[in-house]
């Protein structure tokens, strides 16, 4: 495992050599702010709402990484007074899905803060983020002495086909995608990484239904106390030193946790699931694109009676997808 | 300010003695310069009054010899850190419990182990509470000029937390008057770490009437705004009442220790054994009775109330109540899916459907063999099984009888696998068994208790009865797979030629039985 990481580490440190910083604005990040790190390419419509969003969390700095965007989308966060950018052609998957450039960039700007790790389509809530800033979770976690707060991953979609409605930049996508199924999610541990493994949702209820174990992960850590000699492995799905990845209790009770409200199923899923599977540079070769691509061309609707419409965080605990664990 | 002074300064540490000798010589400071003050109220950075500071006057004018300080013998608090009550008292402690546990722990288990004993001072009795107190004139000085005090301090110093028992141990050598409470309203989490306040326990706060409130976060600005600011509070004369507060954090606890019996999720994935409740709520399994009776589901749905599905695990999928392809929660039913992980299947299920009672069909054809151990070592599963059931089926089909010879032949071997886990010195499920024979001599008992148990409705008995399937010739369909060398056993003993029934009713079939 030392030495995964230490893979981890020096992979991190061969792909940064294709970064190319567009606006370093580091110097003006505190001790004790609460970083977002980023990866994205080509997501301009959704970027103005993502930055709304953590900036009210409380959010003190965004660093990012644009993976060749051709929409503006890289120019409109190089104007941001509180984003430090760099950008790449490089390939995406060849840097583990962009794992090893933030973790260069992590290691770099993250030591000794509080780091989220999200995409422009996941959307953190945790236990009393409606009357909390983020800060107030953080503070708790150190008192606690937790190094780090998991948060599952729900996949959020919209009543209807997925391209009936059009989503427009500075809205929030859980306006549109407001639907999510609350108890189809099926766990399993991984020994190695001592992590939790969950799939289910509606992803596996549509679009994996005939091969279950192919269905994608929904397992996150997002939020760490970064110390330099951490590193992602896989996404944000798993973490070393693997005691990073505790974020269940095994003997009964309930730790806190919160929820990444993915809102992917917009109406520019179709297409951005076409481009994908032309680029290839996803999981599994874009395995997951290929099924969603059947599958959007005859019933693009995820729809179905019991999905639950969202409301707020009080919502996702009662349903028993996340807790408040001894937070009160 | 003119009532501000500076005392000298110590280094603080969590338990540490440099707490208590800061407290000592700002008391001293503070009794020193100001002859008029009574009570001496300790607080910290993170305290916030939360009723106007008159009202905290007039209380304690009220009560002028009174000390609040909470005090009780280490043999009568349950809130001790590391499994160290008596032994804070007894033993030494150089190590930093904090930043060196191991240590500290080897050194603790090394004075256990030679029999180390520290001499307690002339006699006193130790006392831990609250650190947080407030104490009057006249005892604060008493244990501050006491002639013994060297003795004291240089005692406590070695005391592991002494904050929680130095003023707490000597307030019971002088005071006239205690009341073993804290005005400070502080809650403390499993961990022995204080639950802190947000902006959010806003009206929680107010509506406790406690005097001081701690730990408030730092950037709560609502609350410092709120009671720092106005000073409308009528003088309510009321005691501090902190219930509301305190059910809310004891809540909070058990949470985080025994968690939602029933629930898989990201943060709660119990390991064998640690579960407090394989599943949320009582269900019932049925194994037979769909076999033997013809209307079995849509009768027991009518009697009980509660939702019925079919062969939840069949092999082609599972089969939900009213034919639903999802149910509850978004809960597919692909066999593929369930079988992926039939127990997640499961507890789902009845977690969705908390408040509804589940009932199920269970058989020897049925995809069990990763769930029937869940089903049968769970005690909120109520099994109830008419073993052999599954040849009626077979019995009333019109297929080869190579055919149903072999069919019958493969169930018998699976059913009887089954109930060998059911009987199992493991299983934990309420279980009742009947073959087949025996159960059709009296079918309206043993319903009955099931029913009874279920326990939803209708406790004058059942009014209406299931219809039985047509049974004649049944014992010659035994008899005829026994001479094609099968052994049918699993159903009891049926008479080949007639069905004993018939004999004793002597009333074509089929008939309801009463």
């Amino acid at each position: 495992m030392r030495l995964k990481r230490k893979r981890a580490k020096i992979r991190a440190w061969r792909k940064h050599f294709s970064l190319r910083s567009v606006s370093d604005r580091t110097n003006k990040i505190k001790p004790g702010d609460i970083l977002v790190f980023s990866t994205f390419r080509d997501e301009y419509v959704r970027l103005p709402y993502f930055m709304e969003y953590y900036r009210n969390l409380g959010v003190s700095h965004f660093l990012m990484v644009d993976n060749d965007s051709q929409d503006g989308g890289r120019e409109y966060l190089a104007d941001q007074p509180d984003v430090s950018l760099w950008t790449t052609k490089a390939s995406y998957k060849n840097a583990r899905f962009g794992v090893d450039w933030l973790n260069w960039l992590q290691a770099k700007y993250g030591d000794g803060h509080w780091i989220l790790v999200v995409d422009p389509d996941e959307f953190f809530v945790y236990p009393f983020c409606d009357t909390r800033p983020i800060r107030a979770l953080t503070d708790w976690l150190d008192v606690s002495h937790l190094r780090s707060f998991g948060a599952m991953l729900l996949d959020m979609y919209p009543k209807g086909r997925m391209d009936a409605v059009r989503y427009l930049p500075g809205q929030n996508p859980i306006e549109i995608a407001s639907w999510f199924d609350p108890g189809n999610y099926v766990i399993q541990k991984n020994g190695a990484f001592g992590n939790l493994w969950i799939q289910g949702g509606p992803r596996a209820r549509v679009f994996f239904a005939d091969k279950p174990k192919k269905a994608p992960a929904l397992n996150k850590v997002p939020l760490v106390k970064w110390d330099r000699r951490y590193a992602f492995v896989s996404s944000t799905h798993m973490l070393l030193p693997r005691g990073l990845n505790q974020t269940y209790d095994t003997l009964g009770g309930e730790k806190a946790s919160g929820v990444l409200l993915h809102a992917k199923f917009l109406d520019t899923f179709a297409h951005k699931a076409e481009e994908e599977l032309d680029r290839k540079q996803h999981y599994a070769a874009s395995v997951e694109y290929q099924s969603y691509y059947d599958n959007l061309h005859d019933n693009p609707d995820l729809w179905c009676k019991w999905s639950e419409k969202y409301i707020n965080w009080r919502q996702l605990e009662i349903l028993g997808l996340m807790s408040k664990g001894n937070w009160a | 300010m003119p009532d501000v002074r500076y005392s000298k300064r110590h280094r603080c540490e969590w338990g540490t003695w440099g707490l208590v000798a800061a407290t000592q010589g700002a008391a001293e400071l503070m009794l020193q310069e100001f002859p008029d003050v009574r009570h001496v109220y300790l607080a910290s950075g993170s305290c916030l009054p939360l009723r106007p500071v008159q009202e905290l006057k007039d209380y304690l004018a009220d009560r002028p010899n009174t000390d609040f300080i909470e005090s009780a013998t280490t043999a009568d608090v349950p809130w001790t850190i590391g499994g160290l009550d008596h032994e804070r008292f007894t033993l030494r402690f150089p190590f930093s419990w904090r930043k060196n546990r191991f240590l500290f722990d080897r050194y603790v288990a090394l004075q256990r182990r030679m029999g180390y004993k520290r001499h307690i001072p002339n006699g006193i009795v130790p006392h831990m509470g609250s650190q947080w107190w407030c104490l009057t004139r006249q005892t604060l000085s008493a244990i501050l000029s006491d002639p013994e005090r060297d003795i004291y301090d240089r005692y406590f110093k070695r005391v592991w937390i002494p904050d929680e028992s130095y003023f707490q141990t000597l307030a019971r050598q002088y005071s006239r008057q205690i009341e073993s409470r804290s005005l400070t309203l502080s809650k403390f989490d499993y961990q022995g770490k204080p639950h802190i306040f947000y902006d959010d326990h806003l009206q929680l706060l107010r509506r406790s009437d406690c005097f001081v409130a701690r730990k408030i976060w730092p950037f709560a600005n609502r609350l410092y705004d709120a009671f720092l600011t106005d000073s409308a509070g009528a003088m309510k004369r009321t005691e501090p009442n902190p219930g509301k507060i305190d059910r809310i954090f004891s809540k909070a606890v058990e949470r985080r220790t025994l968690g939602r019996p029933g629930l898989y999720m990201q943060s709660r994935f119990p390991v064998e054994g640690r579960e407090n409740g394989l599943t949320c709520a009582q269900y019932s399994v049925f194994e037979g009775f769909s076999d033997l009776f013809e209307n079995f589901e849509s009768w027991l749905a009518r009697v009980t109330g509660t939702r019925v599905h079919g062969h939840l695990f069949a092999p082609e999928h599972a089969e939900f109540a009213d034919g639903q392809t999802v149910v509850n929660g978004a809960l597919s039913d692909s066999a593929t899916l369930r079988d992926y992980n039939p127990r997640a299947f499961l507890t789902s299920l009845i977690w969705n459907t908390r408040g509804e009672r589940q009932c199920f069909q269970v058989g020897p054809q049925d995809t069990i063999k990763n769930i029937e151990w869940d089903i049968a070592k769970d005690p909120n599963a109520q099994i109830s099984v008419i073993s052999g059931a599954w040849a009626v089926p077979l019995f009333k089909s019109n297929r080869n009888f190579s055919e149903i010879r072999q069919e019958a032949a493969r169930l018998q071997q699976a059913e009887s696998k089954h109930l060998g886990v059911l009987r199992s010195q493991w299983s934990k499920a309420r279980i009742r068994i009947w073959t087949m024979a025996d159960f059709i001599e009296a079918p309206m008992e043993p319903l009955q208790t099931i029913i009874d148990e279920i326990g939803q409705q209708n406790m004058r008995g059942i009014a209406e009865v299931p219809k039985m399937a047509e049974l004649t010739g049944f014992g010659q369909f035994l008899q005829n797979l026994k001479n094609q060398g099968m052994h049918p056993y699993l159903m009891g003993d049926f008479p080949v030629a007639h069905d004993p029934h018939e004999q004793q009713n002597n009333k074509p079939k089929p008939y309801l039985v009463k």
